[in-house]
């Protein structure tokens, strides 16, 4: 690595007497700069390209996921959809940056922001939130999910909102009771959570058991269907 | 294998730098805009294998002042020169004067010192890719660079009235993604 200046090809930095520099530091006679992110100017004229960009991309059937980032009770949602339905719903412990790879790998790179096609999945969420919807009524794209996880998630929906069973009442329900540990990587890898209501499942000595969103989350979502069950109640 | 690259994520990290390639070339010009959608476009339509490229950077910022430099022969051929051409547009507000006065003194270098410090100072690209791209050795790539810098350095001094310098402006990104504070 030393002293090999014999080489013709030239150091890839930018040099320090740019009069104008977009990656390298600001340096003191430099006349102008313009910085890494975007001046006002350009920002709002990309913001406009961006959306006729992602228009061409759904015109043109380029598209193959669209997401939104939302906020919620429990902290920022990720919402992805896929021609099909809704296929992802992320928190952001699980880092939205690796949810949007993986979503690139599985379903395909094409991936756009978009509030439009999950605007439907927010308006039913902010309702559950508001303890007025108590299941969910939307398409879903379950393909990144496999056969049998698929068969648990399907079931889960069917537990009553506000009230929780065992991982081995699920596996009993569907007539597999010995794939209690199945059931709970089932749980564990639901794409699609507090849609279809993983949180529901408890360990079978009534342990919170693990969630894609934290414990905390899914503490707080039991406690809130209780709390909500409670009051329709009264 | 690499991670694959989502689509959005390219826009979010290099839309600014297509933007700024683009006017280099053709002015603060709706030309530049159609010229920044057509690139993003045909790189859309081959996101399958650029996805997992090294570098996509290189590639939109080739792809772009190639695309601008073809809309500038047009121009030429037209007798359409950038002081004739109409005003930049101002829906959403005006450009900064100072930018727009270095994309005209850009503008005005010869083709050469042009690609030579677009492609170099405003892009970040390598003068070996410079001189690929330009079809000229790495040295006369750099030679062209540093000229084009030296005369666009006498062009604004000249032009800048104030002694202060103008500001750095030191925005934070409008990407989701980066005010997520996630990607790097």
């Amino acid at each position: 690595m030393t002293n090999t200046v014999s080489s013709p090809r030239v150091p890839d930095t930018a040099p320090t007497e740019a009069p104008f520099t977009a990656d390298a530091p600001f340096t003191a006679d430099a006349p102008f700069t313009f910085g890494h992110a975007p001046l006002p100017e350009e920002a709002d004229v990309l913001a406009r390209l961006s959306v006729a960009l992602r228009e061409h991309a759904r015109d043109t059937g380029a598209r193959d996921v669209a997401y939104s980032v939302v906020d919620s009770p429990l902290g920022r949602l990720l919402l992805a959809a896929t021609e099909v339905g809704l296929v992802r719903v992320a928190f952001e412990r699980e880092g939205f940056d690796g949810v949007l790879e993986h979503l690139a790998e599985r379903v395909g790179a094409r991936i756009f922001r978009d509030a439009d096609p999950v605007s439907h999945a927010l308006h039913e969420l902010n309702e559950y939130f508001a303890g007025e919807r108590r299941s969910f009524d939307l398409t879903l794209d379950r393909r990144l999910t496999t056969p049998f996880r698929g068969e648990v998630q399907r079931y889960l929906p069917s537990i009553e909102y506000g009230q929780t069973v065992s991982y081995r009442d699920v596996a009993e329900a569907l007539g597999r009771p010995r794939a209690m540990r199945a059931v709970g990587t089932a749980c564990a890898t639901n794409p699609l959570p507090i849609v279809v209501p993983c949180h529901r499942v408890l360990r079978t000595d009534g342990q919170l058991g693990g969630y894609i969103g934290g414990l905390e989350a899914k503490r707080a979502l039991l406690s809130a269907e209780r709390r909500h069950s409670a009051g329709h109640r009264g | 294998m690499s991670a694959l690259l989502p689509f959005e994520t390219a826009v979010d990290q290099h839309g600014t730098t297509v933007l700024r390639v683009c006017r280099a070339v053709l002015g603060v010009h709706t030309d530049a805009e159609d010229a920044w959608s057509e690139t993003f476009a045909a790189a859309l339509a081959e996101w399958e294998n650029l996805a997992s490229s090294e570098n996509v950077r290189g590639w939109l910022v080739t792809v772009a002042h190639r695309k601008a430099i073809d809309v500038l022969r047009v121009r030429t051929k037209q007798g359409t020169t950038l002081e004739h051409a109409p005003e930049p547009h101002s829906r959403l507000g005006l450009p900064q004067t100072d930018h727009l006065d270095l994309y005209r003194a850009i503008a005005a270098l010869p083709p050469g010192q042009r690609s030579a410090v677009t492609l170099h100072y405003l892009a970040g690209l390598p003068y070996a890719d410079v001189a690929r791209e330009s079809g000229i050795s790495p040295a006369a790539a750099r030679r062209a660079g540093s000229d084009g810098v030296r005369t666009l350095r006498a062009a604004l001094t000249v032009n800048v009235s104030s002694p202060t310098t103008p500001t750095v402006v030191t925005q934070p990104g409008t990407g989701t993604h980066q005010a997520d504070g996630v990607s790097a």
